[in-house]
C-alpha cells in the first residue's frame, strides 16, 4: 500500500454552517485499496466529511486531492465522474420507481435521449441484486420497502457505479448479521479490486471485522488515524467521547406484572399470520428475525398505521380497535418508528416542534401553545439524551442522523406511555448514548411499562430482552426465555426454512 | 493531536453557539418579500396618480379583490396543510345563485342566507369527502367540482340574473365603519383571527405538520383526515360568506359571479409566500399580497393600462414570487 500514493487526501478541510464550525482542519489519506473507518458521536462531523468528499456539501476552507492531482468536486455528478459514490445515511430515492429503476438512476454515460431498454435494464438489477443475495422483486415500486431493503438498494446502486471510492454512510444500521455478512464479503472483494472503502458505523465489532484503519473524530476535529488492530474497544471509545462507557447491566425480571397488550392470530396477508403473543408490565420483549420477516408490518399493525386483516389486540385485557394510530395513542400506546427520515421528523420544522409533537394536551392545555412550556420540554429532552444542536428552534433536518434520532425517540418518551414499542430505536446512536439510552428502557421496564423491542442488533436484544420472540417469514418461530437466548438460538429461528413452522403461535 | 484526557464538559458549549443571526432570519423570509413589493408598489402607484395619497380611494376600490381575499386566507390553509382547493369562485356562485334562487322564491333575506351558507358547508363537505375519505388528490378533484358547481349555478339560474333585493341587503360595500368598507373590516378581523389560529393555537402547528409531513404527522397522532376535513368545510363556508359579499355588492347574482376568481386567489396566496408543496407560508403574507394585489390593479387602472397589460404584469408578478419563495426555502434547507 505504501508504494502507491493515497487515492484521496484531504488537506485543511473546514466547513461551517450559518456561523458554526461542524469541521475542523481535518487532514486525511484514503490509501488505494483499503477500508477506513470514520467513527465519532453523533454530530461529530463523520457524514459532513462524506458529503464534502461526494460534492454535496462545499468545504469552508481546505483542498482535496485525488490520485495526487488537486480537485474541486462541485457537486454529486461531479463527484460521480470522479468515481467517488456515497451511499447515503438516509436512503434517498424515487418512492414511485421501481427498483430497477432507482438503481441505474444518476448513472453517469447514459444519454439522456437514448432509449431505455427496460429488459437489459431489468437484466442488470436482478444481477446487481442477486450479488446482494437479498430476494427483492426489481420490479416492485420503493415505496413499502423496508429500512434495510432500501439500504441493500442504496448499495446496490454503488455497486453498479464501478466507483474507485465507496463511502458508507452507517450501511449496516439496520441489516441483521445475515445481511451484514453479504455486505462485508462484497467489501472484502471491492478490496481486492484495490478499491476504496470508507465505512461509518457505530458497532465496534464491524469495525474490527473489515477495516484497515480508522479515523476518529471528535467534536469536527479528526483526533487520530490507526491501524484498527493497534486499538482496544476501550481506547476508540475513551477518544471518541472522552470517557468510558458503563456495560449495561442487565437489571433482572423481577417485578413483572400483568399482561398489558395482548395480540392473537394477528394476520396481514402477505405480510404476517397468526401472530399472537402476550407483553407484560414491566417486562421488555424482544423480536428478532431477519430482514423483511414482518417484524415492522407487526408494529405497524399494533400501531394502527396499518392495521392488521382479522385478528384481536387487546390492552390490559380489554379487546381494543386501533385503526389509526390517534386511537393506539389514546390508549398509551407509543411507537418510535424505524424510518425515521419519513414516519419520524417533520424536517423543516423546528427541534421543539418535533419533539412535543405527540403531547399536544402537554403544550397547550386549552389549545393554545404555550411557548415557554414547549421550550422547557424541549429542553430538558436534549439535555436527557445529549442531542447535539445549535438552538431548539433549529430545523431537525440540520441535525445529525443519529440527534434526529434521538428527537424522535424524546418525544415518545415525553408520551409517557404504558406500552412501547421500538422498531430499531438505536438506529445510528453512538455508543455512549445508547447506554444511557439502555438505563432509560430498563428504568421505563422497571416502572411497570410493557415494552417490544424489534432490533436487528443482536447483541442489543440479548441485553435488553427478558424474552425474545423471533419471527421469520411472516410468522413467529421462536419464544426464547432470556437463560436460553443466544445468537445462534436465535438465528436458527430466524433462517426460513420453508415448509416448517412448527412454533407459531409462541403466546405463553 | 492528542489532547483526549480532559473529559468533555456536560453540555457541549461550542455547539451551543450563536444561530444564524436575528436579523436574517427576519429579513429572509417570503413576507418580506411581498412586503418590500409592496411599498414599491405604493410608491410606484403614487407617482402615477395624486388619487393614490388618497388612503380612502384606496380602501373603496379594493372591495372588489377584498371577496377573494377573504377566500385566500382560509386557501392559504387549505395550501399549508398540502392539499388545494380550486373551487372556491366555484362555490361563491353557486351558493350566491342559492340564494337568490331561495328568495326569489319567496323566502326571507335570513332564510336565504341561511340557505347559502349550508349550501357553502355542503359543498365544501362534497370535497372533502373524495378528498379525505376516498383519498383522491385534492387537485384533481377541486378542479372536477369547479366545473360541477359552476355548472349548477348555471342550470338553477339560468343566464338571466336575480336581483331586486332589498335595500338594506344591497351595497354593503359602501357601508362604513369609520373610513373602512364593511367588507375591508371583515377581511382584516379575519385575517387577525385565522393569523392568530394558524400562528399560536396547536391545530394550527399540526396544520403545519400536516403540510410537512404527512406520514410523519399520523405517525405522531395527528388526526389528519379530520383536520382537512375541516379546512374544506370552512373553505366552503368562507365562499359561501365571499358569495354573498359579492351579491351585496352587485345587487344581482348570476352564474358567473367570481369568474376566474380561483386564479385571483391562488394568486394572492402565491405572492404572500405560501409554499405551494404544502408545510410553509403565513397568513401575514397573504394579507400583506392582498393590498399588493390591490394596489398594482387600481394603480394600473388609475393610469389607464389596458387590462390585458394588467393580467401580464400579474403573471410576471406570479411567477416572480413563486421563483423568490422557493429561493428562499431552498436556501434554508442547505
Ligand atoms: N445542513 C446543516 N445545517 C446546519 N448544521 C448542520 C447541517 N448538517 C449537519 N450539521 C451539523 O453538523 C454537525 C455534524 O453533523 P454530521 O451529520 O456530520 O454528524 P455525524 O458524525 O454524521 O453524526 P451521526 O453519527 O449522528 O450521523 C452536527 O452538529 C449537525 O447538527
Ligand atoms: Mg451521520
Amino acid at each position: 500500500m505504501s508504494a502507491t500514493g493515497p487515492l484521496v487526501s484531504a488537506r485543511g478541510i473546514s466547513k461551517s454552517f450559518g456561523g458554526v464550525e461542524v469541521l475542523r482542519n481535518v487532514d486525511l489519506d484514503l490509501m488505494p485499496g483499503e477500508v477506513h473507518a470514520l467513527l465519532g458521536e453523533n454530530g461529530a462531523g463523520k457524514s459532513t466529511f462524506s458529503k464534502i468528499l461526494a460534492g454535496v456539501h462545499k468545504p469552508t476552507r481546505g483542498t482535496l486531492s485525488l490520485a495526487g492531482q488537486p480537485v474541486e468536486i462541485p457537486s454529486p455528478i461531479a463527484a460521480q465522474r470522479l468515481g467517488i459514490t456515497l451511499i447515503h445515511q438516509e436512503p434517498i430515492s424515487f418512492p414511485d420507481l421501481s427498483v430497477a429503476e432507482n438503481l441505474v438512476i444518476g448513472q453517469v454515460g447514459a444519454r439522456p435521449l437514448g432509449r431505455v431498454r427496460w429488459a437489459a435494464l431489468a437484466q442488470e438489477a436482478k444481477r446487481l441484486m442477486a450479488l446482494l443475495d437479498v430476494p427483492i422483486d426489481v420490479t416492485k415500486p420503493m415505496r413499502g420497502l423496508s429500512i434495510a431493503d432500501q439500504q441493500m438498494v442504496e448499495i446496490a446502486r454503488a455497486l453498479a457505479s464501478d466507483s474507485r471510492l465507496i463511502i458508507m454512510d452507517e450501511p449496516t444500521a439496520a441489516l441483521t448479521p445475515k445481511e451484514v455478512e453479504t455486505l462485508f464479503k462484497i467489501v472484502r472483494r471491492l478490496r481486492e479490486e484495490g478499491r476504496t472503502i470508507v465505512f461509518i458505523s457505530h458497532r465496534l465489532e464491524e469495525v474490527r471485522a473489515i477495516c484497515d484503519r480508522v479515523s476518529i473524530f471528535r467534536d469536527g476535529d479528526r483526533i487520530e488515524t490507526a491501524w484498527t488492530a493497534d486499538l482496544s474497544d476501550a481506547e476508540i471509545i475513551r477518544r471518541m467521547i472522552g470517557r468510558p462507557v458503563a456495560d449495561y447491566l442487565h437489571r433482572g425480571t423481577s417485578h413483572v406484572g400483568a399482561v398489558a397488550l395482548s395480540v392473537r392470530d394477528l394476520t396481514l396477508p402477505g405480510r404476517f399470520e397468526g401472530i399472537s403473543f402476550d407483553v407484560r408490565k414491566g417486562e421488555i420483549v424482544g423480536l428478532g428475525g431477519l430482514v423483511g420477516a414482518g417484524r415492522t408490518d407487526v408494529a405497524r399493525a399494533i400501531f394502527g398505521v396499518a392495521p392488521a386483516s382479522s385478528g384481536t389486540i387487546s390492552v390490559d385485557g380489554k379487546p381494543v380497535t386501533i385503526n389509526e394510530p390517534s386511537d393506539a395513542i389514546a390508549l398509551r400506546i407509543a411507537f418510535v418508528p424505524e424510518d425515521r427520515a419519513i414516519a419520524g421528523i417533520f424536517r423543516s420544522l423546528p427541534v421543539e416542534t418535533n419533539i412535543t409533537a405527540a403531547v399536544p394536551e402537554k403544550i397547550a392545555p386549552r389549545g393554545i401553545i404555550r411557548r415557554a412550556t414547549e421550550k422547557l420540554l424541549a429542553s430538558q429532552s436534549v439535555e436527557k439524551l445529549s442531542i447535539r444542536l445549535a438552538s431548539v428552534r433549529q430545523p431537525i433536518g440540520e441535525l445529525s442522523g443519529g440527534n434526529q434520532q434521538k428527537a424522535i425517540l424524546a418525544r415518545w418518551l415525553l408520551s409517557d406511555p404504558e406500552i412501547l414499542i421500538l422498531d430499531e430505536p438505536t438506529r445510528g446512536i453512538d455508543i455512549g448514548v445508547k447506554a444511557e439510552f439502555y438505563d432509560m428502557i430498563g428504568e421505563l421496564a422497571a416502572s411497570g411499562r410493557a415494552i417490544l423491542l424489534i432490533s436487528s442488533e443482536l447483541p442489543e436484544l440479548l441485553a435488553l430482552s427478558d424474552r425474545i420472540l423471533v419471527m421469520s417469514e411472516g410468522r413467529l418461530t421462536a419464544d426464547i426465555p432470556r437463560a436460553e437466548a443466544s445468537q445462534e438460538a436465535i438465528m436458527f429461528a430466524a433462517v426460513p426454512r420453508s415448509g416448517r413452522h412448527t412454533v407459531s403461535g409462541a403466546a405463553a | 493531536m492528542s489532547t483526549i484526557e480532559s473529559p468533555r464538559p456536560a453540555v457541549i458549549l461550542r455547539e451551543a453557539a450563536k444561530p444564524r443571526p436575528r436579523w436574517q432570519v427576519i429579513l429572509v423570509r417570503p413576507e418580506t418579500v411581498t412586503f418590500l413589493l409592496l411599498i414599491i408598489a405604493t410608491i410606484v402607484a403614487t407617482r402615477l396618480s395624486p388619487f393614490f395619497a388618497d388612503l380612502g380611494f384606496i380602501l373603496e376600490s379594493s372591495t372588489y379583490y377584498v371577496e377573494f381575499a377573504i377566500v385566500a386566507l382560509v386557501l392559504t390553509i387549505v395550501i399549508i396543510s398540502g392539499e388545494i382547493d380550486l373551487s372556491p369562485a366555484a362555490q361563491m356562485a353557486l351558493s350566491a345563485c342559492l340564494f337568490g334562487t331561495a328568495y326569489r322564491a319567496g323566502a326571507p333575506i335570513p332564510v336565504a342566507i341561511l340557505v347559502s351558507l349550508v349550501s357553502g358547508l355542503a359543498m365544501g363537505a362534497f370535497n372533502a369527502f373524495f378528498i379525505t375519505v376516498l383519498r383522491l388528490p385534492s387537485i384533481i378533484v377541486t378542479i372536477g367540482t369547479l366545473i360541477l358547481y359552476r355548472g349548477l349555478a348555471q342550470v338553477l339560474a339560468g343566464d338571466k340574473s336575480i336581483g331586486s333585493f332589498p335595500g338594506w341587503f344591497v351595497g354593503i360595500d359602501y357601508r362604513m365603519i369609520g373610513i373602512v368598507p364593511v367588507p375591508v373590516m371583515i377581511f382584516i378581523i379575519a385575517s387577525v383571527l385565522l393569523g392568530l389560529f394558524l400562528g399560536i393555537t396547536i391545530l394550527g402547528r399540526q396544520i403545519y405538520q400536516i403540510g410537512t409531513s404527512e406520514v410523519a404527522a399520523i405517525h405522531a397522532g395527528i388526526r389528519v383526515r379530520r383536520i382537512k376535513f375541516g379546512l374544506f368545510l370552512a373553505s366552503g363556508l368562507t365562499s359561501s360568506i365571499a358569495g354573498l359579499l359579492t351579491a351585496s355588492r352587485l345587487g344581482s347574482v348570476r352564474y358567473d359571479l367570481a369568474s376566474g376568481g380561483e386564479l385571483t386567489m391562488v394568486l394572492i396566496v402565491m405572492l404572500g409566500g405560501t409554499y405551494i408543496f404544502g408545510g410553509r407560508g403565513s397568513i401575514l403574507g397573504t394579507f400583506l399580497a392582498a393590498w399588493l394585489l390591490v394596489i398594482i390593479a387600481t394603480g394600473m387602472t388609475v393610469a389607464n393600462i389596458a387590462i390585458n397589460a394588467q393580467l401580464t404584469v400579474m403573471g410576471l408578478l406570479l411567477i416572480v414570487s413563486i421563483i423568490a419563495t422557493n429561493a428562499i426555502y431552498a436556501r434554508s434547507q442547505r
